[in-house]
């Protein structure tokens, strides 16, 4: 069952000089339990398309169904509020806030979202010991390699059971045994838990893991296919 | 709770601009403050050495005098009213007086003098004539033929101890009053003014000299705090007879009033160009903090966290800094104030001498009324508002992708 319907998205920036087309038209379904990697040439719209999936950007038009809801039929704050429960995310770099350690990172979610904070702090211990960080968990981000932010960002990202997660180019900034763990991980989520990843890459070898790669190229689908 | 946390750290992750800006606030409170309880200790001293020591905290009159004072508009004296002002536990005492103004005439000169018919006894709690006798002695009773001449009137009409005043003028119902008075003592005042113009005369004596036998034109009361005057005032108003006038200092001296508010009025405008200053060095501390986490502000918002949470977050930052530099600056001023109220700053030499003059003490001691604190409080809250009002108005209009782009 598709999770996510991308319905003839386009997106056109208007800059100062000429209006730029970043996305032409995207039709895409997500199926629940896929672990999806968007590829393309730098400028294709990768970084695009999934902020208006994540619901961070509006599309110039078409829609977005996350599970029936047209996401931008929701008014800001509802829309803000819908990130909260049903989309988890994992930037580029700097996901967490610096102020609190790992598990107050991701019992921030869990504490948003208004669960008393005894269970917040048992269910962020459990996410972080499923990232393999349970000897981290009193450890501001700064005191975390590259590597064992991503993987916070990551426990975060699950933190509200969200119904899929997202993350832009999510290993850009790891070396390659980083790079490794974290896709690793990401994929045990993703058999055992059934956890839905959609993720943009530009490297070969995080590509390779996907089981479906999309390819972008110019603000349009060049390429879909399933592993 | 999780806001507090959150804001509590975010305030040390730059401690520096934190201790800056705390610092400033800390200046300004505490200069703001020692200021402000310096002035209101001095507006304390002009109350006392003018209300205080002559014209009584509170005057009952007849409704005309304040606006017309004559003998014309003079009350009755009446014994149930003095019996139901003693009663009161509010005032302290009962000046009873008959003033006019008269012609007083030496053997070469004349000269108008301000006439004061005083109770022998009552009158030594409030303008102290006793006291102020350089020459010669006090009356001994009501019916005392005598008078005391201020030392400059008696100067210029070429008088001492023992010569004879003459004074001429018109008393009660148009009946001209004329009388001969001995000079029993000579006054030193210390306002000029004052010391160029008054005399004293018994009441009883005075009464006579004018026609006015019975009558008062006012009875002057001391209270126990001059700030409360108006309840005082409204009090003693409800058990009186109506047709009586009870006017609060305020009311009966408005130029003390006007001079206290002018004072208070430029001390206020120093203190607004200082707090401005602060203020604007908070907003700068929060312009720079929002600028340099715009990331991860878009982190939280794409995440999850609402517009209004984020507001919160860093409106409690803001208050933390401003409400523990507040804090921090009454721990200092408080002790600095109740050292100056212990040991009030002297004036000496020639500054003294020219205060003296004026009838004030020459020292300022400190005012320990909370009010002072209270305006600093006031103020520094109107600033946490205004400087709230930015993040408020950024995170309005923050959007995830834009804040979030390098
Ligand atoms: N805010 C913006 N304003 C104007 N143009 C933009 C904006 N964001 C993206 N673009 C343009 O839209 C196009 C698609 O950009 P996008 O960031 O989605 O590409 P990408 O595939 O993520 O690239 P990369 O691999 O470099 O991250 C690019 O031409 C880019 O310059
Ligand atoms: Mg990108």
């Amino acid at each position: 069952m598709a999770i996510i319907e991308i319905h003839n998205i386009t997106k056109v920036y208007n800059t100062d000089q000429v209006p730029v087309h970043a996305l032409n038209g995207v039709d895409l379904n997500i199926n629940e339990g896929e672990f999806t990697a968007i590829v393309g040439p730098s400028g294709s719209g990768k970084t695009t398309l999934l902020n208006i999936i994540g619901g961070l950007d509006k599309p110039t038009s078409g829609k977005v169904f996350i599970n029936q809801t047209d996401m931008f039929a929701l008014s800001g704050r509802k829309l803000i509020d819908f990130r909260l429960h049903h989309i988890g995310f994992v930037f580029q770099a700097y996901n967490l806030i610096p102020v609190l350690t790992a598990k107050e990172n991701v019992a921030f979610i869990l504490q948003m979202q208004g669960q008393p904070s005894r269970q917040c702090e048992e269910h962020a211990l459990q996410l972080l010991e499923a990232v393999g960080l349970e000897d981290k968990v009193d450890k501001r981000p700064a005191e975390l390699s590259g590597g064992q932010q991503q993987r916070v960002a990551v426990a975060r990202a699950l933190a509200s059971k969200p119904d899929f997660v997202l993350a832009d180019e999510p290993t850009a900034n790891l070396d390659s045994a980083s790079t490794n763990n974290l896709l690793d991980m990401m994929g045990s989520l993703n058999e055992r838990e059934k956890i839905t990843f959609i993720f943009s890459t530009h490297d070969q070898r995080v590509v390779e893991r996907a089981k479906r790669v999309i390819n972008l190229v110019d603000g349009k689908v060049e390429s879909d296919e399933y592993r | 709770m999780l806001y507090l946390k959150l804001a509590w750290r975010n305030i040390w992750r730059n401690k520096r601009r934190t201790f800056i800006t705390m610092g400033s606030i800390v200046m300004a409170v505490v200069l703001a403050s020692v200021m402000a309880a310096m002035q209101q200790g001095q507006y304390t001293q002009m109350i006392d050495n003018t209300v205080g020591s002559f014209s009584g905290h509170i005057q009952v009159q007849a409704p005309g005098y304040q606006d017309e004072p004559t003998l014309e508009n003079s009350l009755e004296v009446d014994t149930s009213l003095l019996h139901q002002l003693s009663e009161n536990q509010d005032i302290l005492a009962i000046v009873p007086r008959i003033e006019s103004f008269a012609l007083a005439a030496g053997l070469q000169k004349t000269k108008a003098g301000m006439v004061i018919g005083i109770d022998v006894e009552a009158e030594q709690d409030l303008s102290k004539p006793n006291e102020k006798i350089i020459e010669g002695s006090y009356f001994t009773s009501n019916t005392d033929p005598g008078t005391l001449v201020a030392e400059g009137l008696a100067d210029y009409l070429e008088l001492s101890v023992g010569d004879t005043l003459v004074l001429l003028s018109q008393g009660y119902q148009g009946l001209s009053a004329a009388g001969l008075f001995p000079v029993t003592g000579i006054l030193k005042f210390g306002i000029p003014q004052m010391n160029n113009s008054i005399l004293y005369l018994p009441l009883e004596t005075a009464q006579q000299f004018y026609g006015v036998s019975g009558r008062l034109t006012s009875i002057a009361l001391l209270t126990e705090n001059p700030k409360k005057t108006d309840q005082v005032v409204s009090k003693i108003e409800k058990n009186l007879n109506p047709n009586l006038a009870v006017l609060g200092w305020q009311t009966l001296m408005p130029e003390l009033v006007q001079a206290i508010q002018a004072d208070w009025g430029s001390g206020l405008i120093v203190l607004m160009v200082l707090y401005m200053v602060v203020g604007f060095g908070i907003l700068g501390t929060v312009l720079m903090m929002t600028a340099e986490r715009r990331f991860e502000f878009g982190v939280m918002m794409a995440i999850g966290t609402s517009r209004a949470r984020m507001a919160v977050m860093i409106v409690l930052e803001m208050l933390f800094i401003i409400s523990l530099g507040t804090l921090l600056g009454f721990m200092i001023s408080i002790p600095i104030i109740y050292y100056f109220n212990l040991n009030p700053i002297y004036f000496t030499g020639e500054m003294a001498t020219v205060i003296e003059e004026y009838g004030m003490e020459p020292f300022i001691r400190f005012s320990t009324d909370p009010m002072v604190l209270y305006i600093q409080a006031e103020i520094v809250f109107v600033i946490a508002l205004l400087v709230s009002l930015y993040p408020l108005l950024y995170m309005k209009r923050m959007e995830p992708v834009k804040a979030m782009r390098r």
